[in-house]
This record gives C-alpha cells, structure tokens and sequence, in this order.
C-alpha cells in the first residue's frame, strides 16, 4: 500500500506542476487534461473554494481523508477487516475519477484498542490534517470515546459495525445494522421456522450484548406466540470456561441458544459446546456476534450448522457481491475471508462520495444535511439507503454455517427494514 | 430451580458439574504450574507467561498445518509432537529471555514485573506482525472432539479428559523432577539459600536459567492444549493470565503443592457458583473470597520456610 501512496502522490504532485505551467498559456482552459494526458475524469472539477468553505484538507486534485482503526492491540483482530475494505473502496473511486474530481487520499491512524488513543487521534486528524470524512471505530466504547470529538470539531465519522442503537448524531453515519435490524427479524424467522418456543439468552458482560438481550426478551416475551426466555447469562469479557453453563444448558433443553458472546471466549464457548456433545445441527443456536471473520478463529467444523443473523454473507448471491468479493481477494489474497462489518465499512467510503457529490461540496454540513436519502445501488448487500437518523435502510438474513467457513443464506426479509435506533417498547 | 426434574436428570447433571469442575482445575494447574515454577523458584513474576503459552499455541496451529500437508496419514497423532515442540520452543524462547533480560534485574523485582509486561506487548505485537492479527483455528483429529457417552444421559468431554490427563502426568514429572532428582535438590537448595547454595559449588546462575526455561516450557505445552478449548490469536494469552497469577497468589508463592490446592479450591468455587448463578457474578464472588482470604492470609495458602 505505502508504496502505491507514494506513486500517487508523486503523480498528483507532478500533475500540479503541469497544470500551473497549462495555466500560463492563454488556451489552456479549453485543453481538457483528460485528453492530453488520458488520466481519470479530473477536468470537470469544481473550484476549491466552492466545495470547501471551512477549510478541510481539499486541494484542486486531492481530498484527505482519515482511516481510524486499530491495526494493534486486542481488536486489531476485529478491525483488520474494515481498514481493507476501506482501502479497496478508496482505490476503486480513486480508478472511477476521484470525489467531485479530486483522488482521494488517506491518512490512517492506530487507534491501538484504546478508548482515549481513539479519541486523541481523533481529533489530530479534525484538527491537524482537517480531513473532509473519517472512517473509523470499530467498538461501541471507541465510537463514544470520539463522538464528543467529532461533534465538537464537526467532522464527519462512517461507523461500520453493528451496535446496540440508542445514539443517533449529525456527525456520525451508521452503516452497520442497529440492534433492532439484527434482532427482531431473525427472532421472528426462528420461531415460525425452528418453532422456538424457550430460548436461553448467553452473551458477553458489556453494553451490546445487554442491550441486544433486552431487546431480544422484551421480543420473545411480548410480540412471539408462547414463546419464553428459560435462561439469561453474561460472562466477563475474556472468559474462557463455559462447562458449567453448558450443563445449564443442557439441563433447560431451550429450544434455541441465543448468543452474542464475543472475542477470544467466543473460540471457547463453541469449541466446548462442541466438545460437550451439543450438535448444531440438531440443537438450534442463533448468534448475532459470528461472522466468517470469528469462524476463522472458531474452526469451521466447530460452528456448522448455526445460525448467525447478519445483513451480509460473503456467500450472498448477486452481481455486486461476486464483483465485490473477486475484488476483495484480488487485493488482499485469495485466504482473507469477509464478513457483515468488513461489508458495512466498504460502504462507509462509496456513501461519502455519493454524498459529496449530490451536495455538490465537501462541507461538513452539506454534507450532513445531504445525507438522508443517499442510495448506494452497488452495495454488496444489494441495496442501500441511507435514513434521515443518518442510519442505514437494510434487509435482515440467517445464514446456516457450513462446515467450510461459509454461510448458506437461508432467509433475508423481503423488504429493507427502517432502522429504528430509539425503538419504542423495547427499552 | 429443581422442581421440574427427575432424579436421574439431576443425578447427571451433578455428575457432569463435578466433571465441569474438574476440567478447570486441570486447566488452572495446567496454566499456573510454568509460573509457579518460575514464581516460586525466582521471584520473578513474569507478566508475559501468557505469551509463552500462546507461542505453544501458534507452534500446534503450524505443526497441524504441515502434518495436513505433508503427513497426512499422521495427523492423528499430530497433537502429541506439537506438544513436545511447544515445550522446546517456549523453553528456549524462555532461556533466551532469561539471559537476555530477567538475570539482570534479580535484584530488582518490581523492575522485572515492568520489564516481562513490556516483553508480554512486544510478543504481542511480535505475533500479530508475524501470523497476522486475525486468529487461527487449530484443526484437531477427530478421535479428540465431540464427548464420550457414558450413559445415556452423562456425557463427559475426550478433550477434558485429555487436559487432565496431561495435566497429571506433567505434575508428577515436575513433582519428580523437583523433590526426586539432583537437579531439583539445586533448584530447592538455591530457593531456600542462594548465598550457601552458591558457596557450596551449584552454579545458581545456569540453575536460573534452566528453571526459567522449564517453566516456559510448560507454559509452552498448556498453551498447545488449550488450542482444544480456546482460541490462538496474538493477544489470547491475556485471557489466561489473570486467572493465573490468581491460582499461584492464592497457593502460596514458593509450594507445588499450594499451587494445585488453591486451583482447586477456586476451580470448583467457580464452577460450582457459575452453575447456580450468572457468570459474571460467579466471577466477582470468587475473586472477593480470593480477596478475603489473602488479607487474612497474605502468605497464601501454603507457604515454606525461606532465608531471604
């Protein structure tokens, strides 16, 4: 990558010099660049100081950008994803002629899976790069440790992963799904499908998980048919001994396990449900923390025959998806798998454009104001658009694992669900 | 919470729990031997035990991967060379380690403790620069997943068992090694009196640095089995060492012997509360009972006679 940035700048740089010379010859307005040089598209592009009044990283060729992630510490593991499909992004507009005719280029950050760092270079990239948008954050925690930043300094966060809701900012787009689009629809499948009747509730100790539970038993109670929780449990994060829980389990026969345990006891709750006789295939299990990034960790074999609920697959059949994922590989290797955040954080860059370009400028609050009603035609995911909350419209699937690593869609709901982050009745 | 039960259910039910039980006290000696050794014997206090353990979890992964290439035929026996691999590969990382670092800083103990958590995030990164920041998943030959049904209702785990098997016979060989040879009468003798043990002509600095090493290398090994049970990544280590420094605190620094008694009493404390109350909970009243009883007890539970 560094050195494909290198090449880039070297060529706009180089770029520039030619132009301020074009500048001097009395034609030169009528040469279009794109035919004397057969470059991308530039030509059109607005002036800067139209597009940009509150003085953002944006030149006559150029738009900065800001990549926040952690790419060291215990979620690099997590965010590794979504740096690579932000960067393919970026590449793949870069190759289509750039934002409102500029290439964009982007100053990454190592957030290093620490709440203040995130928050800390947060801010050097508002207010020292003045970059026009962020791609970023990863955790619910480091997303709360930026948003005072972002709003402070009016900048513009894309935050790719699903989360709990409960938040909705001017200066905050969510492409991920909020709990209610990852939730509810799967529920609803697995009781008309599965005729789930008990469930038992397991999760990690920390806010998306509790809230998801929440949403989850006020669910089953209240809107499925003779449907009851029979067992709600959180484990600290980072535990690794799920035994007795499992002889729990065992003992309550629920007609669904419902689970949203994360990280490295993630590996260790499935490794011992699988050691402790439980088969997926038959005991019916849907996750909302699996996606073919954990199965990675987790062993194929491990995980076969679970239900994780998701808005993407890398399975997912359609022409975006194929052309999306052939991409993915070719960039970063034929292994690297994909999974719901990896596809919600490759959105994040293309939305941006999108909207830039139907605001017709890179201000931020343009920007923020153009942004309900962007629709994204090429998503891997299918279809997608962006909600006056500033939250993604997206469909709801179940995909069954396979023993591969994979999952076999097994049910999307017809319609895009209206993201709903203050649900009514469910807190 | 019982009423709705048969007897014969909650009869294998109690077995399985019991069996539950065992299984992490296999897995906490497992985990608190290799720093108990090193604990005990040194002082040192090494933060980075959990890195230890995950470099055996990385040497498994790679030794699966090249018995799947290249062995086929062998891979159902893979498990037992990538153990012995992980003991050699963690030990001689540990020897490195104690000749590089940990024998300059014996006289600083709270040094050593910020120099092994240094050591701990170096390896860290180390791991995720060299095998990538995503975990692997460990593949394992059939014949140790799933469980053995011993009636139709009592199902015990094979990879428990097999941890505690492992765990048995790596206790006896330590227990051995430590009270049986005349190596181990050097590691006691420099423990107890490293001036006199000095003088009488054992050389107390390869002492260090063969024991520093044997406890890596068993670290080594536990990591290699908890391939079976958790996950290899850079950072998995952490997961681990917290429970660790908790058995081997709670035991009594210097004794083999209060290293298995406080993992047992934690592990079935745990197992046994986890069962009737949520997770977290279990957690919180198991490390306040651990609190309670250092503070009436700060020598923990077993202790020797030393001259210090």
């Amino acid at each position: 990558m560094s050195s494909d940035n290198d090449n880039s700048h070297k060529f706009s740089s180089m770029r520039r010099k030619l132009l301020m010379g074009m500048a001097a010859l009395p034609a030169a307005p009528l040469l279009s660049s794109t035919g004397l040089f057969s470059t991308p598209a530039y030509a059109q592009a607005p002036a800067t100081a139209a597009v940009n009044t509150t003085g953002l990283a944006v030149t006559d060729t150029e738009v900065t950008v800001g990549i926040l992630h952690s790419v060291t510490g215990t979620m690099a593991i997590s965010e590794t994803g979504s740096v690579q499909a932000e960067k393919l992004a970026i590449d793949q507009i870069n190759a289509a002629g750039g934002v409102l005719g500029r290439k964009i280029k982007f100053i990454q950050e190592d957030g290093a899976s620490d709440w203040p760092t995130f928050a800390e270079k947060a801010k050097k990239l508002l207010v020292n790069d003045k970059v026009a948008a962020v791609m970023g954050c990863w955790t619910s925690a480091s997303r709360k440790a930026v948003l005072p930043v972002f709003e402070q300094y009016n900048g513009m966060l894309y935050y790719p992963t699903f989360y709990e809701g409960l938040e909705q900012s001017k200066n905050v787009i969510y492409t991920g799904q909020e709990a209610t689009q990852q939730i509810l629809a799967g529920l609803d499948w697995v009781q008309k499908t599965k005729s789930g009747k008990t469930f038992y509730l397991i999760g990690s100790d920390y806010i998306w998980p509790r809230t998801s539970m929440k949403i989850a038993r006020k669910h089953i109670e209240g809107h499925l048919k003779d449907s009851s929780v029979v067992g709600e449990e959180y484990f600290p994060l980072g535990h690794t001994q799920f035994n007795s829980v499992i002889n729990k389990i065992k003992l309550k026969k629920p007609d669904v396990i419902y689970a949203a345990v994360v990280g490295g006891s993630n590996v260790a709750f499935y490794k011992q449900l699988k050691a402790a006789g439980i088969d997926l295939s038959k005991q019916t299990l849907l996750t909302i923390s699996v996606t073919e990034d954990e199965i990675d960790g987790i062993g194929g074999e491990n995980f076969a025959g679970a239900y994780s609920c998701m808005k993407y697959f890398q399975s997912l059949d359609n022409p975006n998806n194929k052309e999306f994922v052939a991409a993915f590989k070719k960039m970063w290797g034929e292994k690297t798998v994909i999974g719901d955040v990896t596809q919600a954080a490759y959105l994040g860059p293309w939305l941006w454009k999108l909207t830039v370009e139907k605001a017709g400028s890179f201000d931020i609050d343009k920007i923020a104001a153009a942004s309900a009603g962007i629709e994204f035609t090429k998503a891997p995911e299918g279809y997608v658009k962006i909600h006056p909350n500033h939250h993604l419209w997206s469909k709801t699937r179940v995909g069954q694992a396979q023993p591969d690593g994979q999952f076999k869609v097994v049910f999307e709901t017809p319609d895009l669900i209206e993201p709903d982050p203050f649900p009514k009745g469910y807190q | 919470m019982f009423a709705d039960y048969s007897l014969a259910e909650l009869g294998s039910i109690f077995v399985m729990q019991g069996f539950a039980g065992l299984i992490l006290f296999s897995v906490f000696v497992l985990m608190a031997l290799g720093l108990a050794i090193i604990f005990g014997q040194m002082g040192v206090i090494n933060m980075a035990h959990g890195e230890f353990m995950i470099l055996g979890a990385y040497v498994t992964y790679f030794t699966s991967q090249f018995f799947l290439h290249f062995l086929p035929s062998l891979f159902n026996i893979y498990f037992f060379v990538a153990m012995i691999l992980a003991f050699f590969a963690s030990g001689a990382l540990g020897m490195a380690v104690e000749w590089l670092m940990i024998r300059r800083l014996y006289k600083r103990p709270l040094d050593t403790l910020l120099a092994t958590w240094g050591l701990s995030l170096i390896l860290q990164q180390v791991y995720r620069s060299v095998f990538g920041p995503r975990e692997v998943g460990v593949e394992l030959p059939n014949w140790m997943m799933g469980s053995l049904a011993l009636t139709d209702t009592i199902e015990v785990q094979i990879n428990g068992l097999f941890v505690m098997g492992l765990t048995i016979a790596i206790t006896i060989a330590v227990a051995l090694l430590m009270y049986k040879s005349a190596w181990g009468k050097q590691v006691r003798a420099v423990v107890q009196n490293r001036v006199m043990a000095g003088a009488v002509g054992i050389n107390t600095e390869q002492i260090d640095r063969n024991t520093f090493g044997l406890g890596c290398g068993i670290a080594g090994v536990a990591g290699s089995a908890f391939t079976m049970i958790g996950s290899t990544g850079p950072t998995s280590g952490q997961l681990y060492i917290v429970d660790t420094f908790l058995v081997v605190v709670f035991g009594g620094a210097q004794s083999l012997l209060g290293t298995i008694a406080s993992a047992f009493t934690i592990s079935q404390a745990q197992s046994t509360m986890e069962f009737f109350l949520s997770g977290s909970m279990a957690k919180v009243l198991t490390l306040l009972g651990v609190v309670i009883i250092l503070m009436l007890r700060p020598q923990g539970l077993f202790v020797i006679k030393v001259r210090r």
